[in-house]
């Protein structure tokens, strides 16, 4: 019966050398592993033995079962490995086809430079001041040193409404003085964001509505060395580190000394494209010392407090930063447009 | 403003390049938008030095085989004169003359192989070589050119002649060659809005001197004062009034040299009194005006008894109206303040001349009136009257009353130079409101007090000397300034005018030069901004669940906003904030509504895509009667239509979104601002599909409403008529009122939930709500949570009913529960439904 056993055992073996998946692995592991398996049935006619030739036959069907179970396992992680191996090569996907795409919903570009303006702006410690769209002539204008006919009006077209001496504003200025009335004597450090209306043609380059932000600071002792510092700080992080600025005189009604702060062209780098005009510097920002009328409207002594106030194009700045050539494109909200950003 | 160098150096010496100069006035303020070169070697047609040269016209003779050609013969330095043919027609005058060289007629002289431009082409800036070819049987080689011709204009009425005392052969570039600056005269800045003025500022800031202009003249003719008298009536809009007058004058072209500059600046010749008239305009910033003397004779014949001539400056008579010099009969705003005499209006002061008194071709004498008006009633009348002359550009920004007289002196001389004339022996000149003469003071502390660096006050003195300020010594650091009487912007209050003197300061030191340091002042309470920044959560949440932002017009009209009714009517425009002069007709009111401008935005993106997913947050304009201005609220409106899916190759077209993705989007986001006690609501709004619109309820307070639109407002917004478009209007104002970062979070589950399934049928009143309140209230603290997962109508449930089957989540917060207290939990789930709603288990 020994001999039976190492013979199924031989022929056991030799099968499961050819068996090359596991349903068939499976099957051979019934046929002789299995409750009624060839070999356990074997092992289980042990009393038909004499009783002296059990322990050895025992002993050597054990070997050969846990042999066997061992070329079984053996077998099964090859057959395992095979099978992996044509099922990877049988699963390999098209990786350049497109994703399942996500509907992503994105800020409007307009609002994505404000958080920016904000942000860089909180760090230096000026903080969000809003107003409201529709102003009084006193606010948007005579506050503002700027009084009825004074040629400054004509930097601006104003839109006017049927009640008189009501306005679109034509900057977020008026709210320079709503700031100055809350806080005064206080300091102030703001910057205010908002839409404001000009009576313009429609064009790729001018536009009924924009948004502007202003920023003020009036304290005990703010110069103008403090603004060309603290707006070179803010242009050089919005444009890049080491940004040139310059600086040039100019004119606003509500400042003296005025200024144009210009940046390095960020195109041309300064050599001098279309964009800039061939000067080689774009002009980013109108800014200057607050006029000693403005303060004083605004419940300020110009003998002691001094200030600084700056305005800038939210969506000047995003069109030159994405070389953007039609101002018509943030209202128009064509959705081809913005979804690039 | 346009400025010749050529002009500005009989005033100022100019050593620095072009491009310097122009950086140097646009640092300063002066912004140089733009540079013409003229023959330079930086123009588009650099003049060759060779070959473009002086010519001396010697003699004219008649072309021999063509009647419209004439043969010059031109003197160009070299030892023979050279023959050009030419169909210039003013030499036609000199044919057959003989010897002319004596009359100095020089030209352009062109060689062969030279590049100008093309006098004849259509398209500007075509430049051509120039080739020599027979002319009618003579060989020509060289040519006599136009203005045009060369660049320097665009006048092409026959060849350029002009007078020089350059010899014949010099290179043109070194005699015409020109650079003219244009820049933007700021309003603060009027002063240069001539050549002087931009040469003193030029003087100014390169430490040269300035250089006037003549003003010296030789009174021989009659006293003027026993026959003209002028009487100012409102002297506060007319503070004076100079006349002059030159008799016996010959009206003709002016010399070359002023034509030429006159076109450089921008001005157009027409004869030497008019001429003369716009060029002391522009050289020293005084405008002034011409009057045909005989002309005001006559009529003062018809009101005077002694001849004598009578200028009354006056505002205009109601209705008043005068014929300009342009031909066009004007009637005259209140604001208008006219020269007139005893019979009527004789000029508008300050902006045009009247056609009557106007200079002729014939005229023999003339008075000039140079004049100071008040600058803000001379913007205001040539608003009223849209008349935009270059006096009244002037005038609007302020010319100082002192300029007066000398704009007289300057005109009466070069009328006398190039008319002849005799010139008055006096001037009357009448001043009823001299100017007070501004006196500050300002000391080196407050320079540093504005500027923030140190300057000495011999550097400050220096600086404003400069600019002509008269600077005197007070105290340790102080200095008393007096203001030059060529200047309207320095205030006359004490901190004011200091602050003016500083930019001056500044201009002169260099904006370049300032240091740039850190604020160094302390900094003011931080406060926070609630309102914004749960504005910036609301759009953050609505970007998080796929909503694209819009930013649109906050102008609209009413007409467009009643398209959110079915056949509604336009609201009266008294119920907006409406504009008197809107820019379009479609913006002219400011919006009441939000949705509106989100839905004209999602019609436009209709056309190429079916995905629409927008939201803004922003303003609508409510008048009040309590305030002249409105109440400007925050709403949110979103738009949503099309596939709930993007499309992708995979998976086919996703179902398209119905009034339940509007509603999970505002689920989500009024979940995410942690908004109380959050319901939904059946309502009527006339907007929106009837039983598809429900009121969004936070406790008791509406926030806004949400649903599928109503088929005919998606029909009058041109939206997409086969799929829903969904919608909702929030305001946010509300909605912050009720948000809150200070909620309370429960603590993670520490035992297992027990999950059990229910269906029950009900009526199809019950609503969802109804159900799910009386399930929580029944299954008390254990019922952990509930979810609706299945809605069933059919036969086996009967016509009318519903079947509602829920997820039931059974937990405890300190043990494992066991089944018998879940089904006795389910149970009274069971009954109460039962007993409240009818339902019935659905086995
Ligand atoms: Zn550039």
């Amino acid at each position: 019966m020994l001999n039976q056993l190492e013979q199924l055992a031989q022929k056991a073996l030799a099968e499961l050398n050819a068996i090359a998946d596991s349903k068939s692995l499976t099957g051979w592991h019934i046929q002789y592993l299995g409750k009624k398996g060839e070999i356990t049935l074997m092992l289980r006619r042990v009393g038909e033995l004499p009783r002296e030739e059990r322990p050895a036959f025992g002993k050597r069907a054990n070997e050969l079962k846990r042999e066997l179970e061992a070329a079984h396992d053996r077998r099964a992680a090859e057959i395992k490995a095979q099978e992996m191996e044509k099922a990877f090569a049988e699963n390999a996907l098209d990786v350049t086809l497109p994703g399942r795409p996500v509907r992503r919903g994105h800020l409007h570009p307009s609002t994505q430079v404000l958080r920016r303006i904000y942000q860089i702006w909180a760090e230096m410690g000026f903080q969000v001041y809003r107003a409201r769209d529709v102003e009084t002539d006193e606010y948007n204008f005579q506050l503002l040193n700027i009084p009825p006919h004074h040629p400054a009006r004509e930097m601006q077209d104003t839109f006017y409404t049927t009640t008189d001496g009501v306005l679109l504003r034509t900057h977020t200025s008026p709210g320079q003085i709503h700031a100055m009335h809350e806080y005064a004597p206080d300091p102030v450090r703001i910057i205010l964001p908002g839409m404001c209306y000009r009576h313009e043609q429609i064009t790729a380059r001018s536009e009924i509505q924009f948004h502007q932000v202003e920023g003020l600071a009036i304290g005990r002792n703010i110069r103008m060395t403090d603004l060309k510092g603290t707006l070179t700080a803010f242009a050089q992080r919005l444009f890049g580190e080491n940004k040139p600025t310059r600086f040039r005189a100019s004119y606003f009604p509500f400042t003296e000394p005025s200024a144009e702060m210009d940046v390095q062209c960020i195109i041309c780098g300064g050599k001098g494209c279309k964009t800039c005009k061939y000067t080689g510097w774009l002009e980013i920002l109108g800014c200057g010392m607050v006029h000693p009328t403005v303060l004083r409207n605004g419940g300020y002594d110009p003998e002691i407090y001094t200030g600084f106030a700056f305005g800038m194009g939210p969506e000047r700045i995003t069109m030159l930063k994405h070389g953007i050539e039609d101002i018509r494109y943030f209202w128009g909200n064509d959705l081809r447009f913005l979804r690039q950003f | 403003m346009k400025v010749p160098l050529s002009w500005l150096k009989d005033f100022v010496d100019i050593e620095m390049s072009v491009p310097e100069l122009a950086e140097m006035m646009t640092m300063a303020g002066m912004e140089v938008t733009h540079i013409d070169y003229i023959g330079l070697p930086e123009s588009d047609l650099p003049w060759d030095r060779e070959k473009l040269v002086l010519g001396h016209i010697l003699r004219v003779e008649q072309h021999p085989n063509a009647d419209k050609l004439v043969l010059a013969t031109v003197d160009i330095g070299a030892d023979e004169p050279e023959t050009v043919v030419t169909g210039a027609p003013n030499l036609f005058p000199y044919i057959g003359q003989g010897d002319i060289s004596a009359l100095g007629l020089k030209s352009p002289f062109v060689m062969e192989g030279a590049t100008v431009y093309d006098g004849h082409a259509k398209v500007p800036g075509k430049k051509m070589k120039l080739k020599g070819r027979a002319i009618r049987g003579i060989m020509n080689r060289h040519m006599l050119c136009s203005e045009k011709e060369l660049g320097i204009s665009d006048e092409h009425e026959g060849i350029m002649l002009m007078e020089s005392d350059a010899a014949p052969g010099t290179p043109l570039v070194d005699i015409l060659g020109d650079a003219v600056l244009e820049f933007d005269v700021l309003p603060n800045i009027a002063r240069t809005t001539s050549i002087l003025g931009v040469a003193r500022e030029i003087a100014a800031l390169t430490g040269k001197k300035l250089r006037y202009p003549d003003f010296t003249i030789e009174p021989t003719g009659k006293p003027l004062a026993d026959r003209l008298t002028i009487e100012t009536t409102v002297p506060e809009l007319n503070p004076r009034f100079v006349g002059v007058l030159i008799e016996g004058i010959e009206i003709k072209p002016s010399p070359y040299w002023m034509q030429l500059r006159l076109r450089l600046a921008g001005m157009r010749p027409i004869n030497n009194i008019v001429d003369v008239s716009n060029y002391v305009m522009l050289e020293i910033g005084q405008p002034n005006h011409a009057f045909d003397w005989d002309v005001l004779q006559a009529r003062a014949a018809e009101y005077s008894d002694d001849g004598k001539v009578r200028i009354i400056t006056r505002l205009a008579e109601p209705g008043e109206k005068v014929r300009t010099l342009d031909d066009e009969v004007r009637e005259m705003p209140p604001s208008a303040v006219m020269v007139t005499d005893p019979k009527s209006a004789l000029s508008i002061a300050g902006i045009m001349g009247g056609m009557e008194s106007e200079v002729q071709p014939t005229s023999k004498n003339i008075l000039i009136e140079s004049a100071a008006w008040n600058f803000i009633n001379i913007r205001q009348t040539a608003t009223a009257l849209k008349l935009h002359s270059e006096a009244g550009y002037r005038f609007s920004r302020g010319v100082h009353p002192a300029q007066a007289m000398l704009g007289a002196l300057r005109a009466a001389k070069l009328i006398h130079e190039l008319a002849g004339g005799v010139i008055s022996a006096d001037m009357v000149d009448n001043y009823p409101l001299p100017p007070e003469t501004i006196t500050l003071e300002i000391s080196t502390a407050d320079v540093t007090r504005l500027l923030g660096i140190e300057l000495d006050r011999d550097t400050i003195r220096g600086y404003l000397e400069g600019l002509e300020f008269v600077c005197e010594p007070v105290g340790d650091d102080g200095l008393r300034v007096t203001v030059p009487d060529h200047r309207l912007d320095i205030s006359a209050d004490p901190v004011i005018g200091r602050a003016d003197l500083v930019e001056e300061i500044v201009r002169m030191y260099g904006y370049d030069k300032i240091p740039h340091t850190e604020l160094t002042d302390a900094l003011p309470p931080q406060r926070n901004n609630p309102k914004l920044e749960w504005e910036m959560t609301l759009q953050d949440l609505l970007v998080d669940v796929g909503m694209q932002e819009i930013i649109t017009y906050r102008l609209t009209t009413p007409e467009a906003e009643a398209r959110l009714i079915p056949n509604g009517e336009p609201l009266d425009d008294s119920q907006y904030v409406a504009l008197v002069n809107p820019s379009t007709a479609d913006r002219r009111v400011m919006r009441r509504s939000l949705l509106n401008s989100v839905l004209e935005i999602a019609a436009a993106n209709s056309r190429f895509t079916d995905e629409l997913a927008l939201f803004e947050v922003s303003a609508v304009f409510l008048p009040t009667e309590n305030d002249v201005l409105p109440i400007e609220q925050t709403r949110a409106a979103m738009v949503l239509s099309g596939p709930r899916a993007p499309h992708n190759w995979q998976d086919g077209d996703a179902a398209p979104a119905d009034f339940f993705d509007m509603k999970g989007i505002i689920e989500s986001v009024l979940d995410g601002l942690h908004l109380p006690e959050v319901s939904y609501r059946p309502v009527e709004h006339p907007t929106f599909y009837p039983g598809r619109v429900a009121e969004v309820v936070s406790g008791k307070t509406v926030l806004g409403v949400l649903g599928q639109l109503h088929p005919q407002v998606v029909a009058a917004y041109e939206l997409p008529e086969d799929t829903a478009v969904l919608a909702a209007d929030l305001n946010v104002e509300t909605l912050i009122s009720l948000a809150s970062d200070s909620y309370r979070v429960a603590p993670v589950p520490r035992f297992p939930a027990v999950q059990q399934d229910i269906a029950v049928v009900v009526d199809e009143s019950v609503t969802a709500a109804e159900l799910e309140a009386v399930i929580r209230k029944a299954g008390g603290f254990l019922l952990a949570d509930v979810r609706l997962f299945d809605i069933y109508r059919g036969e086996q449930i009967g016509a009318g009913k519903k079947s509602m089957a829920y997820n039931l989540w059974f937990q405890a917060p300190d043990k494992t529960l066991n089944d018998k207290v879940v089904a006795k939990q389910q149970n009274k789930i069971v009954k109460a439904l039962e007993k409240q709603l009818g339902a019935k288990l659905r086995s």
